[in-house]
């Protein structure tokens, strides 16, 4: 049984001209193990759809879909306390921007305390003894002294592992990491994504990797999902995806990669692609 | 081929002032860089958060004075501490920021964005301003209506593409882009590079490209100078540092980028499954 699956997710948005979709019927399935890519522009919906499977959205936000399960029970449908107790717990997300999502009132032991406390209801002594134990894991150096430091002592990849830190705090089923190294620096993604593959392979965690970096993709996917303007415009086996790939779109988006220059000009996406409602249309 | 562009053992220390508690110190953000730039060509100068790249722009586009060594810009030697800048000089050397929403005044329209270089460095009368704003419109792809339009009616492509217009209104030899594609997406991404390209053919530019990507500075450059902790471990044409990287930083750096071709992925997947 997939982990969390989802059928026809639409996802519209109330603004004063009406509203505007920014998912359209995207369905994908996520199995125990499995690392999945979503890949797409700015604006293609990648984020949306993943915090519509969290439940994140603000109240402008309409979301529909013919299914939204994880581990077989359905998420529109559950009352929002039950909700609450699935989310942080059993899926847990991390964000692009680790220092903006990080409580800069607050140190970060206080932070990754809190969630051991809300879903765990461990006493004081095992949630520090936890904490300093996932500190060890994400690799901070000298955890129980950085338990006492605010986000702002800290550098982003070192709040990167404290995000990650939170997120697998509670030994969840699936992680969705939105961008989770598009901040970093190349040495320091290099760290944060092999941590992440470790933990995922140690812990058997169902990955949602979402993403613009073709190169991220090919170094830790399974399975890739490519979406463009809230349609999914191809789903492959990683390597199938860069070998032969059947959407136009996908190969656009190959194509303009600079490691694949072959002339003095860059292919742009606009030229090679044009923007069909028919082609790739969800299959 | 001319010199456009030459430093000479360049150093940057920033004094931090002590207070009851704490001592004084000195950063050195740039150790003593060295390098030269042809007409024509692109230095792209990489490496990570904090290791002086960017410290070392400010110095190139004549924002900050280095605290000692030589900045030769057309092989005339030029040092702002000293205060004898001529709005010729300044002219020169024009820069583009990383981030397209940050550097362009959201109370100003594109217009008056583009002209101001020219009010504050030339005589030039009204009319012939807003004639070369607008050629300049549209050589960076834009259209002559965009003109009267505010920065936040752009997307982050188009506003790249204003930044660029604004630097080169003046006629610089050299133009320092700070990371310009980081903050766009792939698709636009190839479209800027494209549209710095062109640029470079028609108008003979210089280019010192501050970068930490690797792909992208692999297709544009022509010498490459890495930097770590402020001083330049690595320093020739693209293709030597690339074929050969010599300082274990750099290796370092090529090991961390990902790599997206089949052969890799093929080889990841075998691993995976051996594992």
């Amino acid at each position: 049984m997939a982990l969390l699956e989802i059928e026809n997710l639409v996802v519209e948005f109330q603004t004063a001209s009406g509203p505007f979709r920014a998912v359209n019927g995207v369905s994908m399935k996520v199995h125990e193990g499995e690392v999945l890519a979503i890949v797409g522009e700015s604006g293609s919906g990648k984020s949306v759809s993943m915090l519509a499977a969290m439940g994140l959205l603000p109240w402008t936000a309409n979301v529909t879909a013919d299914k939204l399960t994880f581990n077989g029970r359905d998420l529109l449908s559950m009352p929002p306390a039950e909700r609450r107790q699935i989310i942080g717990k059993d899926i847990a997300m991390i964000f692009q921007e680790p220092v903006a999502s990080l409580n800069p009132c607050f140190t970060v032991g206080f932070q990754i305390e809190e969630v051991l406390r809300v879903h765990l209801g461990l006493d004081k002594a095992a949630r520090r003894k936890r904490a300093i134990e996932l500190f060890e894991a994400v690799g901070i150096p000298d955890p129980a002294e950085r338990l006492g430091s605010y986000p702002h002592q800290m550098s982003g990849g070192q709040c990167q592992r404290v995000m990650i830190a939170i997120a697998i705090a509670c030994n969840p089923k699936l992680l969705i990491a939105d961008e989770p190294t598009t901040a970093l620096d190349v040495t320091i993604q290099k760290q944060i994504l092999d941590l992440l593959m470790k933990l995922q392979a140690d812990h058997g965690m169902g990955l949602i990797m979402i993403t613009h970096n073709m190169g991220v993709v090919a170094e830790t996917a399974d399975r890739v999902v490519v979406q463009y303007k809230g349609r999914k415009m191809e789903e492959a086996d990683v390597l199938t995806l860069f070998e032969n790939p059947k959407s136009n779109y996908t190969r656009a988006l190959l194509a303009a990669l600079p490691d694949n220059a072959t002339g003095d000009r860059l292919p742009t996406i606009s030229e090679l692609f044009v923007d069909d409602q028919m082609e790739g249309a969800a299959r | 081929m001319s010199v456009i562009l030459e430093a000479r053992n360049i150093v940057r220390d920033y004094h931090v002032p002590g207070s009851l508690l704490k001592k004084a110190k000195t950063v050195h953000a740039v150790k003593g860089v060295s390098f030269s730039v042809e007409q024509g060509k692109t230095l792209a100068i990489v490496g990570e958060s904090g290791c002086g790249k960017s410290t070392l722009g400010r110095i190139l586009t004549l924002i900050d004075p280095a605290t000692s060594g030589d900045l030769l810009i057309e092989g005339k030697k030029i040092d702002i501490a000293k205060g004898d800048m001529t709005a010729e000089m300044r002219r020169k050397v024009q820069i583009v920021f990383q981030n397209p929403y940050g550097s362009l005044n959201p109370r100003q329209k594109i217009g008056d964005i583009l002209t101001e270089p020219l009010v504050i460095n030339t005589n030039t009368p009204a009319d012939e301003r807003r004639d070369r704003a607008m050629t300049l419109l549209k050589k960076v792809g834009l259209e002559e209506k965009h003109y009267n339009r505010y920065p936040h009616m752009f997307s982050g492509g188009q506003r790249q593409r204003i930044a660029i217009a604004r630097a080169l209104m003046l006629n610089p030899k050299l133009l320092v882009l700070d990371e310009p594609v980081s903050a766009l997406d792939l698709s636009v991404q190839a479209q800027v590079l494209n549209l710095l390209a062109d640029l470079q053919d028609e108008f003979k530019l210089t280019y010192v490209f501050i970068s930490h990507d690797l792909s992208v500075v692999r297709y544009i450059a022509d010498d490459v100078m890495v930097m770590y902790f402020g001083e330049a471990v690595e320093y020739g044409s693209r293709d030597e540092v690339f074929a050969d990287p010599k300082h274990s930083y750099t290796k370092t750096l090529f090991a961390a980028t990902p790599r997206a071709d089949v052969e890799s992925i093929r080889a990841r997947l075998a691993r995976k499954k051996a594992a």
